[in-house]
């Protein structure tokens, strides 16, 4: 079990890509397509026969040497360190590059790449605000057959609908598993850890998704076989680190301080949808429906008949969770607008909540630690 | 050294009085209904259809930095929980909802919908989404697909004519008032006709010198733009405009006695500090021939018009492909590109402010573009377009400064 975690450590450190040049040896013809965060169609790419893969910045694995002059002062570590992944070469695995409407600074990021990468194909998925409408699946459907089009004639091959149904079965399966370990872990939240599930979950972003699905089974026995002891700790729901992601130092921090971590949104893609995906039927249609009317609430997305704030306060209740922490990327303004709402609803129905600002690059969380105890002493003694 | 003051600016207050009556009328004695929109991209003329006046928050916003008043807001919003990197825009506008603060100190209305044309900025979403929430009314997010080729598709098209139909539907059913096919083509071609006088307008910044100064005068331009596009006064308002200002053009004036620089201004002023900022250009004789903020709301000059027999596919193409926020950050370096080139300009200033990400992030390798693949020179300066806590007035100045001495010697050096 040590070695599984300290593997799928190893993989989201690091930002040379190996598993994904492993990948693409393994198949000289294969393509990989990296996509920025939140959430990628990655069946369509799957289909092709290609490689997806979940970019989420380089943590503090990278130092800015030439991304800071394009994006200046006041814009957030992920944009920068994902150009800058660029700019020193390290993107030279991929083939392709795709973002989504989430936020301003992304959605023009995909736009400097393309101008900096042109030999990259880079693409820009609108991925739609307006569930209420019924026109929003036709407009998504008509959106994915655009990305198929253009991934076919990457590949130089057609996408079968039976090979897309096919990953839709794949996929499905790897997210039935994770949402499993989710369950398991907010009944059990001291047999599974909030960073090593963290860890399984954002291997893979890396690795082709039969082989993910099976180190996740593999590590659903070793959390079966574990002993473990309750300890004294808060139930507590992390919201907000949906893009940039917190260092794992953090994650570990929280626990150590006296959080059970029942519920997050750490690299909430992987697990967008709250039911599987239909496998009849025209699959982009499936696609496309299940992004609107099967996934789950996220800032990044505006949905009017689930309005964010009674989410939140759903997810709560449902995970049985006494608090709520924000972890906010610095900079990043869908989370702290999100934030303003979220803290007068939670007001509303007192419960307590701490906000605490991260950037991926931060190393050492002193500051953090104090904050995070004081919460977690006034909540267990009061 | 001061600027040109016509007919024009005195016109163009009496117009933006005559909204914020109508605006107050609203809130006094609910006629008519008011519904939120955002400037850019927008579809006024379904609400003209209507006879349903227009709330602007970002005009709001915008009226009360130039007045002074945003600081006050802008704090009151951070207290309520909003952080120092939001939009100050957002933080102004709601900070002035809960204190009861209106620009000019008339009523505003509760919208009997809040429309939130979501064109290429997210902040649109979640400035509606928490306007919707504190004034509890009901919201509609108008989707529309950012422009990620060329040319909008005929599916993105078809999707946001349907979703035009649904705001029709729903404003019908919110107000109990019936849409009027006559009045929405009456509106367009308002908007149309405003449309080819403001594209008329900006050409004649091609001549040298250019009797105003496309950025700063655009912005006084811009008011009864936005709250008078679909309606006569508008239409009036811009015939005498463009008189006014090819008079100006026949008889040789510029907007200083002498035009020593023409540059291309991309981003938002600072409107706290609106005066200090222009007359930091003034001093050096430096008149903006084309500006990309003054597109936020359309991109005319290149052709583009909205068509009285086509009235829903317009508005439709209007939102999707032809106001600057919902097309792509390189169709952005293109648009300046093209100024640069037609209206002969010798430099490129880029305004980067901080609340607005869509506008700034990236506008760095926008400058390495310019400097280093085309060869033009280009400030780049950093403060806000609200939050008066960061503009460096000092600092500022002194790029601007040395900018122009450094831009005077390229000039000379290229004439020799």
């Amino acid at each position: 079990m040590d070695e599984l975690l300290r593997r799928c450590e190893e993989i989201i450190r690091d930002v040379s890509f190996a598993t994904v040049r492993r990948w693409k040896a393994e198949h000289p013809d294969g393509k990989a397509i990296a996509y920025f965060p939140v959430y990628a169609p990655v069946e369509v790419i799957a289909a092709a026969g290609m490689l997806p893969v979940g970019l989420h910045g380089a943590g503090d694995q990278l130092e800015l040497q030439h991304a800071d002059a394009r994006f200046g002062s006041f814009i957030c570590s992920i944009v920068k360190t994902t150009l800058e992944l660029g700019l020193t070469g390290r993107l030279a695995p991929f083939d392709g590059l795709l973002f989504s409407s989430i936020c301003d600074s992304a959605r023009n990021l995909c736009f400097v790449l393309k101008r900096n990468f042109p030999q990259l194909y880079v693409d820009f998925l609108h991925l739609p605000h307006n569930a209420e409408s019924a026109s929003s699946r036709e407009f998504l459907r008509s959106e994915y057959a655009r990305l198929k089009a253009a991934l076919e004639r990457l590949a130089e091959r057609r996408i079968e609908e039976e090979s897309l149904r096919e990953m839709i079965v794949r996929y499905n399966e790897n997210r039935r598993v994770i949402r499993r370990l989710y369950e398991w872990r907010a009944e059990e939240p001291h047999r599974i850890r909030a960073w090593e599930l963290y860890v399984l979950v954002r291997a893979g972003n890396f690795l082709p998704v039969e082989e993910h699905t099976a180190l996740l089974r593999e590590a659903q026995e070793g959390f079966a076989r574990r002993q473990a002891k309750p300890r004294d700790s808060i139930r507590v729901l992390v919201e907000s680190a949906f893009c940039e992601q917190p260092p794992l130092g953090l994650i570990r921090l929280l626990e150590e301080a006296g959080c059970y971590i029942v519920e997050e949104d750490f690299t909430l893609g992987r697990r967008w949808f709250s039911e599987d995906i239909p496998t009849d039927g025209d699959p982009l249609r499936a696609l496309a429906e299940s992004y609107l009317d099967r996934s789950v609430v996220s800032s990044v997305r505006h949905d009017g008949r689930r309005p964010r704030p009674r989410a939140l306060i759903e997810k709560v209740r449902a995970r049985r969770a006494q608090a709520v922490i924000f972890l906010i990327a610095k900079f990043c303004e869908p989370a702290y607008f999100d934030y303003v709402l979220f803290k007068r609803e939670l007001e509303r129905e007192g419960i307590p909540h701490l906000l605490l600002e991260f950037e991926e690059k931060m190393y050492t969380f002193e500051r953090l630690q104090t904050e995070v105890e004081t919460f977690v002493e006034a909540l267990l003694f009061e | 050294m001061s600027e040109y003051r016509g007919w024009i600016h005195q016109r163009q207050k009496e117009l933006m009085q005559q909204w914020y009556a109508r605006l107050d009328e609203s809130a006094r004695t609910g006629w008519p209904p008011a519904i939120c929109l955002m400037i850019s991209g927008n579809c006024v003329e379904v609400l003209e259809a209507f006879g349903i006046v227009p709330i602007y928050p970002e005009v709001n916003a915008l009226q009360l930095a130039i007045r002074h008043q945003s600081l006050e807001p802008i704090l009151a919003a951070e207290e309520l929980g909003y952080a120092t990197d939001n939009c100050a825009y957002v933080k102004a506008d709601i900070g002035a909802y809960l204190m009861g603060v209106t620009p000019t100190g008339g009523k505003l209305p509760r919208p009997a919908l809040v429309l939130c044309n979501f064109v290429g900025c997210n902040t649109y979403i979640k400035w509606f989404e928490h306007v919707a929430a504190f004034l509890e009314a009901p919201l509609y997010v108008l989707d529309v697909p950012f422009l990620r080729s060329e040319e909008p598709s005929p599916a993105d098209v078809a999707y946001v004519v349907a979703q035009l139909h649904e705001v029709v539907r729903r404003i019908e059913e919110i107000t109990g008032l019936r849409f009027d096919m006559d009045r929405f083509r009456e509106a367009v071609r308002c908007s149309q006709q405003v449309e080819e006088l403001w594209s008329r307008i900006k050409h004649l910044a091609q001549r040298v010198p250019s009797p105003f100064d496309a950025y700063f005068d655009a912005i006084t331009l811009m008011g009864p733009l936005y709250v008078h596009r679909a309606r006569p006064e508008g239409v009036e308002f811009f015939r005498l405009a463009l008189a006014e200002l090819e008079a100006k053009a026949a008889r040789g004036e510029g907007v200083y006695d002498r035009e020593d620089f023409r540059v291309v201004i991309e981003g938002p002023p600072p409107y706290p500090y609106f005066r200090a900022f222009r007359d930091m250009f003034a001093r050096w004789r430096a008149t903006a021939v084309a500006s990309t903020y003054s597109t936020v709301g359309g991109i005319w000059e290149f052709g583009f018009r909205h068509d009285p027999e086509k009235p829903f596919e317009t508005v439709a193409l209007h939102m999707l492909a032809h106001n600057l926020t919902n097309r792509n950050y390189l169709q952005r370096y293109d648009q300046i590109r093209r100024y640069v080139q037609q209206w002969r300009a010798d430099g490129v200033i880029i305004h980067f402010v901080k609340s607005c990400r869509l506008f700034s992030a990236g506008q760095g390798d926008m400058r390495d573009y310019f400097t280093k693949v085309l060869g033009v020179p280009t400030l780049y300066i950093e403060s806000d377009l609200e939050d008066p806590r960061y503009f460096a007035e000092a600092q500022i100045r002194n790029r601007v400064d040395a900018f122009f001495e450094a831009l005077g010697r390229h000039k000379r050096a290229i004439a020799v």
